[in-house]
């Protein structure tokens, strides 16, 4: 086998996939971000969201309940940081990675009697006449509901902070919460549903990943999407746009690497896996570097804890 | 209404108790956890606390152990406490811990089977600057361009992850393993070998230099004009700037402490109880490390507290995976169960609550 053997449609098609997790996880972040918390544990909820969405789609037989699942068991598990965070006061870093922590723990037990398990399979729908276009169709059209109500999401998260009145509250709040909160605007209450909105997000995002990407539970098997996911937040500068353009290209080299490996190229797999991590961080420097982008779109009050003044 | 008032100094007694109130909470509600497992809570919660140091079946293997499995802990919890104070977070451990044995193990066995004193000394050293090197990329990163230290020292874990693998099944592999993953065991090779101190007991250097470091650290911290730099940097990155310091120095020392450190500890660990590189050489040390700086309040002598602590529940984990049947996974929820508590408690130690209308 060579490169040629690369199917160019396969391959997009495929890209697509990858990517979908990233960008469910991503945009809620980007949500959480916006309201000025900082929740490093996205990578304990996407787990929590895989394992949950597994066995309660492997126990119902339907994958789409399964997503339900996840949605729930994500947003759950973000309450608890969110009551640590929000109510207790405590640091937001620490508190993301113990959310982390505490999530690869629960999953791997509430996941051992379900490994090695096939999950229900989940449909693809094809676009009508827009899937019958040759090459362009794969690639775009045939994909099952997930992945086209991720990009459905992209857009809603774009035209909720910049045409929504809400949307605009919410930046607020992530800016300057005691100007929010003197406005009258409750702080609290808007980062808790940010928060809940974060988890739900991640959690879709690992119930794909169990359901659809790989499809079979396996422990630890997010590894370090979630941290992927909250890398391409500061990439994206806070944009939903310019964050499905990184995950895209993020899950392009994820599929390359993965082809790469399954047609036998000269490279060693370890190197070849270590690729999207190290992309991660070349993408992270690049756009540091960029002055034009610089600290713009990061909110004024990420990671700060806001206590209510008299 | 529920009013926080800010507390003018942080409560020294109440600073003490939120580590041991933590540690009940986490019984309790691990208790509950048990019970619907089906494990009757009483005994899984005296085997992991009580039996380990108390039973006369397990305690003479036990207690070694938990200085065993406490020294990484230590000496990696007491580097990532430094940076921690100064709001600098590596969160990358786990890679450095990883990379400080490979690049020693590497030194080593480059000489094997050649015989001298130098060997071992060489290859702590090395151990430690292969830490180094791997918290330096985050901490250059971070100084020349500002990428964020928290991402790019994770990512790089789960590229030393890798290198392991490459190390394991490659360059590193033994040449009389006859094909098998994994190095030499360097046990058996005398110049290189991390031997026990104490016979019959595993007790070995790493033991006795974690021991070292937290007077080192301690005195760093509270005698040395480090200490207060870091926690102004910490509390006030502003009022350091102003007073005319340069930050980015500090931030390269707080990596390289944490680095070398955590490298100090894969290296004791590889030529040590681990014996050689394999693919599942590390165990997560370098996160459980998160816990055990916190639990310890970033404090030396907390952190030599909460090392033993948290290896007693890995001791004690690993009895009642044996002998109640019970997933290692639970003791990793345990860990992160005490620092969701933990953090918690802050509440109390940082602010007054007052009850009451305004």
């Amino acid at each position: 086998m060579g490169l040629s053997e690369i199917n160019l449609a396969v391959l997009v098609a495929s890209l697509i996939v990858a990517s979908t997790p990233l960008v469910l996880a991503a945009l809620g972040e980007l949500i959480v971000e916006k309201s000025g918390v900082l929740n490093l544990g996205v990578e304990g909820m996407m787990i929590i969201g895989a394992v949950s969405g597994f066995i309660v789609g492997v126990e119902t037989g339907s994958a789409y309940i399964g997503m339900i699942a996840a949605a729930i068991a994500g947003a759950l598990l973000s309450l608890l940081f969110a009551f640590i965070v929000l109510i207790m006061q405590a640091n937001q870093v620490a508190s993301g990675l113990a959310l982390t922590i505490f999530g690869l723990g629960l999953a791997a037990l509430m996941g051992h009697p379900y490994t090695g398990i096939k999950s229900p399979q989940i449909q693809t729908i094809s676009m009508p006449f827009l899937s019958d276009i040759p090459l362009i169709g794969q690639m775009f059209f045939q994909h099952d509901l997930i992945v086209y109500l991720s990009l459905i999401a992209v857009f809603v998260v774009w035209y909720f902070l910049n045409r929504m009145r809400l949307g605009l509250v919410l930046r607020s709040v992530g800016e300057d919460h005691d100007v929010a909160h003197s406005l009258g605007y409750r702080v609290i209450s808007i980062r808790f549903l940010a928060i809940m909105f974060g988890g739900a997000m991640a959690g879709v995002g690992g119930g794909y990943l169990s359901l659809v990407r790989v499809p079979q539970w396996t422990e630890g098997m997010t590894a370090g999407a979630g941290w992927i996911a909250l890398a391409l937040v500061v990439f994206s500068g806070w944009r939903p746009g310019r964050l499905l353009i990184g995950a895209y290209i993020f899950g392009g080299i994820t599929i390359l690497q993965l082809n790469l490996q399954a047609i036998g190229v000269n490279i060693n797999i370890a190197i070849l896996s270590m690729a999207p991590y190290l992309a991660t961080i070349l993408a992270l420097v690049l756009i540091s570097m960029s002055r034009l982008h610089g600290k713009r779109g990061a909110p004024g009050c990420l990671g700060k804890s806001f206590v209510k003044s008299v | 209404m529920i009013q926080l008032i800010p507390r003018e100094n942080v409560s020294p007694v109440l600073s003490l108790l939120g580590p041991l109130f933590s540690i009940g909470f986490t019984m309790l509600i691990g208790g509950i956890l048990f019970y619907f497992l089906g494990v009757d809570p009483f005994a899984a919660i005296k085997m992991i606390f009580w039996d380990p140091i108390m039973s006369e079946t397990f305690s003479s293997y036990s207690i070694p152990q938990i200085f065993i499995k406490g020294a990484p802990l230590i000496l990696i919890a007491l580097g990532l406490s430094v940076g921690f104070k100064a709001n600098i977070w590596n969160i990358g451990a786990e890679g450095q811990y990883i990379m400080g044995a490979i690049f020693g193990a590497s030194f080593a066995l480059s000489l094997y089977p050649m015989n001298s004193a130098f060997i071992f000394p060489l290859m702590v050293l090395i151990g430690i600057a292969g830490g180094c090197l791997w918290s330096m990329i985050p901490a250059i990163l971070k100084i020349r361009f500002n990428v964020n230290e928290i991402l790019v020292s994770l990512m790089l874990v789960y590229v030393a992850e890798q290198i392991l693998a490459l190390a394991s099944l490659g360059f590193l592999r033994n040449p009389d393993g006859a094909g098998f993953p994994g190095s030499r065991n360097l046990s058996q090779y005398p110049s290189a070998s991390n031997s026990e101190l104490i016979l019959g007991t595993g007790i070995h250097l790493g033991v006795v230099l974690s021991l070292f470091m937290i007077v080192f650290f301690y005195i760093l911290l509270f005698r040395h004009s480090l200490g207060f730099k870091i926690k102004l940097l910490g509390s006030s990155p502003k009022a350091y700037s102003f007073s005319g310091q340069n930050p980015n120095k500090l931030i390269l020392i707080c990596l390289t402490l944490s680095g070398g450190l955590a490298g100090l500890a894969g290296i004791m660990e590889v030529a040590g109880p681990a014996g050689q590189i394999n693919i599942d050489f590390n165990v997560g040390y370098g996160f459980t490390a998160i816990i055990v700086a916190f639990l310890g309040r970033l404090n030396p002598i907390g952190i030599l507290f909460a090392g033993l602590v948290m290896a007693l529940t890995y001791v004690g984990g690993e009895l009642t995976q044996f002998m109640l049947n019970l997933p290692a996974a639970a003791i990793q929820l345990f860990q992160g169960m005490l620092l969701f508590f933990l953090l918690s408690f802050d509440l109390f130690v940082y602010y007054k609550i007052r009850l009451g209308g305004n």
